[in-house]
């Protein structure tokens, strides 16, 4: 943690290239089949930020921040947040209903379920994504 | 059977996360302690909440581990530790003597009283479409406890956010 | 019964950690514990001897389902915990970067 801009050793580095993408993918898997399967949006955004945190942990945080800097990921989250209660205000004032409605146990399938589950997954990705940015760069700054 | 056995299995990773002499013995056994519950949840029959236990715990186990790393602080044992110690364990053990009065009042371990459960059961393919129905409660019948939780967050998210703030540390010494 | 009551005393394993111990993550590892407690107390609460879990799959009877209720609920719940165990091991690193230390009885007398 003193050099961090270097980061872990050889095996840690070489290790997450090759599983930092499927762990993306398999939350972007576990939000989308939330209706069918167990799952859901709350531990596929848990998923997703721990794929991003691997990769700041792996490689240091000059990695990670030029392309998902501090303010882009409060903007998304403050964005999923607005869009979750977008959908909330408007199954209470509007009267027929909205979404998904052919088939039954598809993935196109439950009303407005995948929508609440992806916005859901974006505010929790986002959110824990900034907790643990803050967390470290503080503590980073005591050394 | 097996239940007794992972709940004793918690209980002793806890009495050691309480007692363990530096920080990071106690943080890995709060995470055994986890992942017991893990496995308590998918003996029970509740995979939803497996799955999301699981990440959540190794989520709160990194965040405690990074932040307290280098930190540690040497037991001190100043006056009046026996009869803070005699006092404690006497509460828990008054405690525990009416938790066990009280919790012969609740119907039989396997034998809920699902009245509303029953309905949503029944209703939950034709209403809202979905197979699973947890998520179905969870965001459809009750969505509005999901709006309540995500808002939890937010205020957690910028809960952290103000509190590690740099503008705000004038005068230091 | 017996399982009620275990886990009982899981939850004041937590308590006592959290009443007696000096150091404040000592204090967040307890409060960790007494969560853990409750939420299988609630599952505990809802389980039906030789049921299913609440999964719908093709063409399926409904019959003899564990509670999915109270699973919606410890869903939220566990979420929920994580934010406060966030929340409080950011005051926990202030603190320590304004008093130097982690002890909670020094933290009262030290003004600054």
């Amino acid at each position: 943690m003193k050099n961090n801009q270097i980061g872990m050793s050889l095996i840690v580095k070489t290790v997450t290239r090759l599983t930092v993408g499927l762990m993306l993918v398999y939350g972007i898997y576990i939000v989308l089949q939330g209706h069918i399967s167990p799952g859901g949006g709350f531990a596929g955004g848990v998923i997703i930020a721990l794929s991003f945190i691997q990769l700041m942990l792996a490689f240091g945080k000059g990695a990670v921040l030029k392309k998902l800097g501090r303010e882009k990921c409060i903007f998304l989250s403050g964005l999923a947040a607005f869009v979750f209660l977008l959908l909330a205000v408007r199954g209470f004032v509007a009267r027929h209903a909205l979404g998904f409605q052919e088939g039954h146990s598809g993935i196109f399938s439950a009303g407005l379920i995948p929508f609440c589950d992806i916005a859901v997954s974006i505010l929790v990705a986002s959110g824990l994504f900034v907790i643990f940015l803050a967390l470290v760069l503080l503590t980073e700054e005591q050394e | 059977m097996e239940l007794h056995l992972i709940l004793l299995f918690m209980i002793i990773a806890g009495i050691v996360a309480v007692e363990a002499r530096d920080l990071i013995s106690s943080v890995i056994s709060l995470s055994a302690a986890g992942l017991g519950l893990c496995l308590a949840f998918l003996i029970l029959k509740a995979p939803n909440l497996a799955i999301t236990q699981l990440v959540v715990e190794i989520l709160c186990v990194i965040i405690l581990i990074r932040a307290t790393i280098n930190k540690d602080l040497p037991l001190v044992r100043d006056g009046r530790w026996l009869f803070n110690t005699i006092s404690t364990v006497l509460f828990v053990v008054c405690f525990l003597a009416f938790a066990y009065f009280a919790l012969k009042e609740l119907p039989n371990f396997g034998e809920p009283i699902m009245r509303v459960s029953g309905e949503y059961i029944a209703n939950s393919l034709e209403k809202t479409g979905s197979s699973n129905i947890v998520t179905a409660i969870a965001l459809n019948f009750r969505g509005y406890d999901a709006l309540g939780e995500a808002a939890v967050l937010f205020a957690a998210i910028i809960g952290v956010l103000a509190i590690t703030r740099k503008s705000g540390r004038v005068n230091e010494k | 019964m017996s399982l009620y009551f275990l886990c009982f005393v899981l939850f004041c394993v937590g308590l006592y950690c959290v009443l007696r111990k000096r150091n404040i993550i000592k204090i967040i590892i307890g409060l960790a514990i007494i969560e853990y407690a409750v939420n299988l107390f609630f599952i505990l609460a809802g389980y039906r001897t030789n049921g299913r879990a609440p999964i719908l799959a093709k063409d399926q009877e409904v019959l003899n389902m564990v509670d999915p209720l109270s699973q919606a609920v410890v869903l939220t719940t566990i979420v929920i915990g994580m934010a406060v165990t966030v929340v409080a091991v950011s005051l926990a690193i202030r603190i320590y970067e304004k008093y130097g230390t982690f002890d909670i009885t020094k933290i009262r007398r030290l003004r600054g």
